[in-house]
């Protein structure tokens, strides 16, 4: 039985939706109808919704690839798996359409039923162009490069440099912290506020920073009772 | 299978075993096509045989800075399309016999070629060649892809600027989730005096951000423009410092280990490089 892929245009470009099954049936199914309707879709934006495929880079990138032989540019990758979405995010695709999107298919209530959804641990380093974009709290191990952005609901804690642009409690949690092995972002936001890097220390600390009294402060990241 | 065009991205049954390197940047305007050249002529000066791909699409000039512009007759997209045998898009360098170009075609797009034309591209002239150097246009978009699709190896060219580090960050970003790298890098356009002065980023400022292997420090030389406007590889000239880091460049990616080049302005240069060196010192 082949795999179902519905097409649909929507403002953005065509928004194809692909039904469960093994992968490799599932992207045969794909460049089947890419084949079939070739002329409908040649030079089309293509935004794919994966819903729970988990998908890897060399896996997505070679499907880009293949759609690329069909003229089709994939534009976004939609999905409920944050491995998905990051690997895509890593890839340069946008994870998100803004308008035109259907009413039949819900926002995937940010990853709801998803296990350990509130935690996302990031193990390489974010480098320009790449960007997290999390409701929970972010780890990151290894550094997070200018031009790098993470946005979390929750606290960013990285285990590395941080000089990219950081939002913590992006939904407006005030308690949120931020801590790094070196904390020099071009940016930091919490909640509201915004703080942006004192000029260059010569020896960098750990630091946590987090808000008192509406202003964002930061101190020695170290053990209670082991500070300064 | 209703009629699918086969259009199979397997490299597996590749004929030969040539190797293919793409030079790319990100930015624009750093140094990639007179990278592309020069390394291309400095592995054939050293007896490889060599093919140069111009994959900058619309905006071909690597033509112009190997000085063969005047003698070509197809190009890639020719040869992609079936206008052409492989052979008779290759053009063959006068000076040295080992090196040939297939140079881009100016009147097209990116468009016209797809990352799996390149692998296909690639793989026919692995039995051909020992080296393909492909010369990737700016940018993130298709023509990039197209050039790193067939690629082995990957040499990331960057200018000692906060501008042109940041989109080599970015690239090598991409090529990490490509599973491509690891990519290795050059910096070009270095002036040592500048450094000294904590006017220009220093290497190892860059070293410490893109975290991925030095292959090649290259001076700022006035040399080298002269060289692109007359068409003659820069390693051709045995006074120019350019031209000896290009021709360094060229043996370390064969394979050779070879001491980095001093600096000459900055004594303290080199020692403090030698901590990101993992070979050569
Ligand atoms: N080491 C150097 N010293 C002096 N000039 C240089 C050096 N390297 C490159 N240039 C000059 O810089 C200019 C841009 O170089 P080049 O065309 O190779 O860049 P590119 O990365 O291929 O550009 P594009 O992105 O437009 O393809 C040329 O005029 C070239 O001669
Ligand atoms: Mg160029």
């Amino acid at each position: 039985m082949r795999p179902t892929v519905q097409i649909k245009g929507i403002r953005e470009g065509l928004l194809v939706t692909l039904g469960e099954g093994m992968w490799s049936d599932v992207q045969t199914a794909l460049l089947q109808e890419v084949a079939e309707k070739a002329s409908f879709f040649r030079g089309a934006k293509l935004i794919l919704d994966v819903e729970n495929h988990i998908l890897n880079a060399a896996t997505l990138g070679k499907l880009r690839d293949l759609l690329a032989d069909f003229d089709l540019s994939l534009w976004a990758v939609l999905s409920h798996s944050p491995t998905t979405e990051q690997t895509a995010q890593m890839l340069g695709l946008a994870t998100r359409i803004h308008q035109g999107k259907p009413e039949d298919s819900p926002e995937p209530a940010n990853e709801a039923g998803l296990e350990g959804a509130d935690g996302l641990l990031v193990r390489r380093t974010l480098r320009s162009g790449n960007s997290i974009d999390f409701p929970g709290h972010v780890t990151v191990i290894g550094d997070v490069n200018p031009g790098a952005e993470i946005i979390a609901g929750g606290d960013v804690v990285v285990w590395g440099r941080l000089r990219g642009l950081v939002h913590a409690g992006a939904e407006g949690d005030t308690s949120a912290v931020v801590c790094a092995l070196d904390l020099s972002p071009t940016q930091l936001r919490i909640a509201g506020e915004i703080a942006l890097t004192p000029p260059d220390r010569k020896q960098p600390r750990p630091e946590k920073a987090f808000l008192r009294d509406g202003q964002v402060v930061a101190e020695a990241w170290s053990l209670p009772g082991n500070e300064n | 299978m209703t009629g699918r065009k086969k259009s199979s991205n397997n490299s597996s049954e590749a004929a030969g075993n040539g190797k293919v390197i793409t030079i790319t940047s990100g930015k624009g305007g750093v140094g990639k096509t007179t990278a592309t050249a020069n390394l291309g002529a400095a592995l054939a000066a050293e007896g490889y045989k060599v093919c140069c791909i111009d994959g900058d699409i619309g905006l071909r000039n690597l033509d112009v800075v190997l000085g063969l512009e005047n003698r070509i007759v197809y190009d890639v997209v020719d040869v992609i399309e079936g206008r052409c045998k492989l052979r008779q898009a290759m053009i063959r360098d006068k000076r040295l016999p080992e090196l040939y170009l297939i140079p881009a075609a100016q009147t097209r797009d990116k468009s016209a070629i797809s990352p799996s034309d390149m692998v296909r591209l690639a793989d026919e002239l692995r039995g051909e060649v020992d080296y393909i150097v492909i010369d990737s246009p700016a940018g993130i978009e298709r023509g990039f892809r197209n050039a790193i699709a067939p690629a082995d190896e990957i040499v990331i060219i960057t200018n000692p600027e906060v501008s042109a580090v940041r989109d080599a960050d970015r690239i090598i970003g991409l090529i990490e989730a490509e599973q491509k790298g690891p990519a290795k890098l050059v910096i070009n356009r270095l002036n040592a005096k500048m450094v000294q002065r904590g006017d220009m980023l220093a290497p190892e400022d860059v070293l410490e951000l893109l975290a991925i292997e030095l292959i090649g420090l290259v001076p700022e030389d006035e040399h080298v423009i002269v060289s692109s406007n007359s068409g003659s590889p820069i390693v051709l000239n045995e006074k120019s410092r350019a031209g000896q880091a290009f021709r360094n460049i060229a043996k370390r990616l064969a394979g050779q280990t070879v001491p980095f080049m001093d600096m000459a302005a900055d004594d303290g240069l080199l020692n403090r490089l030698g901590k990101f060196m993992g070979r050569g010192g």
